[in-house]
Formats: C-alpha cells, structure tokens, sequence
C-alpha cells in the first residue's frame, strides 16, 4: 500500500516538474490523487500521463463536469471538467481538474481515448460545454426536442418537459449505412 | 329449466357474460413492460416460486400486439413515454393496464427533469401497485383484483331499446 501512495505521489511530482506553473493546484489525501490544471495546458497534460512509461495512465475510466455555481467558497471558474485516469499496469488512479467557464472551449479527448466520445456528449448535454474536434457533439441523455442543459445549478430540476413524438435514429443509421457502402 | 336435465352430463347452461369473462380473466396475456428495477420482480413473478400461471397468466408476450395485460414494471421516462403510449395502442380490447412499482404510480423518488410522474400522464390505469420494488404477491395481488373486479364484472350483453345486443370490444 505504501507503494502505490508513492505512484501516485511521483504522478503528482512528475506532473508539477514537467508543466510547472500550469498546474493550479495538487492535492494527494491517502493515495487519492487530484492535480488542477490550467485549460491551456489540457492535452499536453493528458498525452503526458498516457505515453510516459513510468506513469502509463492508459486508461480514462470517467469523464465528467461540476458546476460551481452557488459554491459556497470562491472558485477559478464556474465549471471544472473532471478526468479520471487509471493506469492498468501501475494500479493507480489520478484525477485531473480543469477549470473553465460556460464559453470555453476545451480540446476534445476522443484524440487519446475513443470512449471520451460519449463522456464528452454527456458533457454537452448536461452542462453545455463544447469540446473542439469531438466526431459527434450533439445530446445523447436527454430528448431531441429538450431545451437547456439539465444538471446547470440554474436548471430548475423539476423542470419537466413532456416529448411529442420521438427522433427516429436514421440520422445515425444513414451514416453507417453510407460508411458501409450500401447506400 | 329443462334442459339441462334433457341433455344430462355433455351441456351445462350459463351466460354469456358469465362464460365470456371467465374465458378472459383466466388466460390473461401479460406483457411485461420491464424498464427497471421493477422488471426483476416482474421476472419473480413470472417464475416458479411466485407462479403467476397459476391465475392463468402463463403465456407471456413480448408484443402488444398479443397481449391484453400491461405490466409497467420501472421508470418512464419522457423518451420512453412516447413508446409506452405507442405500446398501449398497438394492444388489442379488451385490455388492462398495472402500474407496478412507485415509479411506474408517480415517478417515484424521481421528482426530476426526465421522469413522468406516473404513467397515468400518458395512458390510462387499472390498478397502482406500491412499492419500491412490490412483492411479487402483491403484483399477483393486483392481477387478482383485475380478474375480481375489472373482468369478472365486464357486461358483453347490452341492453339497447332494440332488443339485446351482443358488446364484444
């Protein structure tokens, strides 16, 4: 146990070595790892932590946003994206936090993991929050005639909105079927 | 009258009525609509412990089309609203509907953006079987109080100032 404390100390050191001043802030609580990082820096970050050896974080195991809004204590910004990474052959964890406000844009993380894919529409869909070079940036939770962004703190919860009718799929449909070449 | 002890063992006299729902309350066709957690009680049911075939509800359907008991069994949301609505109208008369489970009767502690806050918003209920999930017994419960109380008491006959006119919906 006192290993893996040590990776993911070494993690949170290489990372403050490596990008000095662009890491806001870290903090380690019995091998829980956390570094905030400034949004310039993101993918930089990100492909860091997966192609170093010693650090191999190959796999990201979450994706997700908070919203700050009414947060008791000041923080950077309103949203903070949040990525969650594991590393199979070290069996660590970190998590890395990027501040942002409602209009930034982050760059998309589909380049290093193709399951940030659906992590980032969530994203979109609940928060509102644009990922730059993302295949297919468009809302997979709620329905197609839902207006706002859910899980905002400005988002009223019980704010309901009954469907009329549903999408069909052949948005979808069409481009696997063009992709495959049968149409 | 007479003719029962004309033609002796081979015919017995009832009414239509009488026949017609016991024919329908004793070979429901449930279809189970299983979106949750509720569907594993659902599956309880259905299985040997909580047999539901003893009530003649053996022959499960997984087509609306085959089917005249509907067994909301789960959360509905409003994407799945449109399909539930769908669902119930694709059924053939004479057909019954049970909203199983809190979810399935009022949203359940689902008070939020997405859920319908009971199926009776989108389709019209039979009976409302609390619990989160229900017993089994207590959707056999309400199975039960389908066939006592909605089938058993259904008229086919209806009186008209024509004369008797046969309702089968």
């Amino acid at each position: 146990m006192t290993e893996r404390i040590e990776i993911e100390n070494v993690t949170l050191a290489a990372l403050q070595e490596r990008f000095g001043d662009q890491i806001l802030e870290t903090h380690c609580f019995r091998g829980d790892a956390t570094a905030i990082v400034a949004k310039e820096a993101i993918m930089a970050v990100l492909e860091f932590l997966r192609t170093d050896s010693r650090l191999d974080y190959c796999m990201l195991t979450d994706e997700t946003a908070v919203d700050y809004l009414n947060y008791p204590q000041a923080r950077r910004a309103r949203f903070e994206v949040v990525y969650h990474l594991y590393s199979l052959s070290k069996n660590c964890r970190v998590r890395i936090k990027v501040p942002v406000s409602a209009s930034d844009v982050l760059p998309s993380a589909t380049r290093l993991w193709k399951t940030a894919d659906w992590l980032e529409r969530e994203i979109w869909d609940m928060f509102g929050l644009r990922f730059e070079g993302h295949p297919n940036l468009k809302r997979i939770l709620t329905h197609h005639e839902f207006v706002g962004h859910a899980l905002r703190k400005d988002y009223p919860v019980k704010r309901r909105q009954p469907l009329s009718s549903n999408d069909t799929l052949m948005d979808e449909m069409e481009k696997r079927l063009v992709a495959k070449g049968l149409k | 009258m007479g003719l029962e002890s004309f033609f002796g063992d081979s015919f017995f006299t009832t009414r239509i009525d009488a026949i017609i729902n016991w024919g329908r309350m004793n070979s429901l066709f449930p279809m189970p609509y299983a979106t949750a957690c509720c569907g594993i009680e659902v599956m309880g049911m259905l299985s040997s412990v909580y047999d539901i075939a003893r009530f003649g509800a053996e022959a499960v359907r997984f087509s609306p089309r085959q089917s005249d008991l509907l067994i909301v069994a789960g959360t509905v949301n409003y994407k799945q609203g449109v399909i539930l609505k769908q669902f119930y109208e694709q059924m053939p008369e004479p057909k019954y509907v049970i909203a199983m489970g809190v979810c399935a009767s009022s949203g359940g502690f689902y008070d939020n953006y997405c859920v319908v806050q009971g199926i009776d918003e989108i389709i019209p209920v039979d009976i409302y079987v609390g619990g989160c999930p229900p017993r089994p017994e207590a959707v056999l419960d309400a199975v039960i109080k389908i066939q006592e109380q909605r089938i058993k008491k259904q008229t086919v006959l209806e009186p008209t100032a024509a004369g008797t006119k046969i309702h089968l919906p």
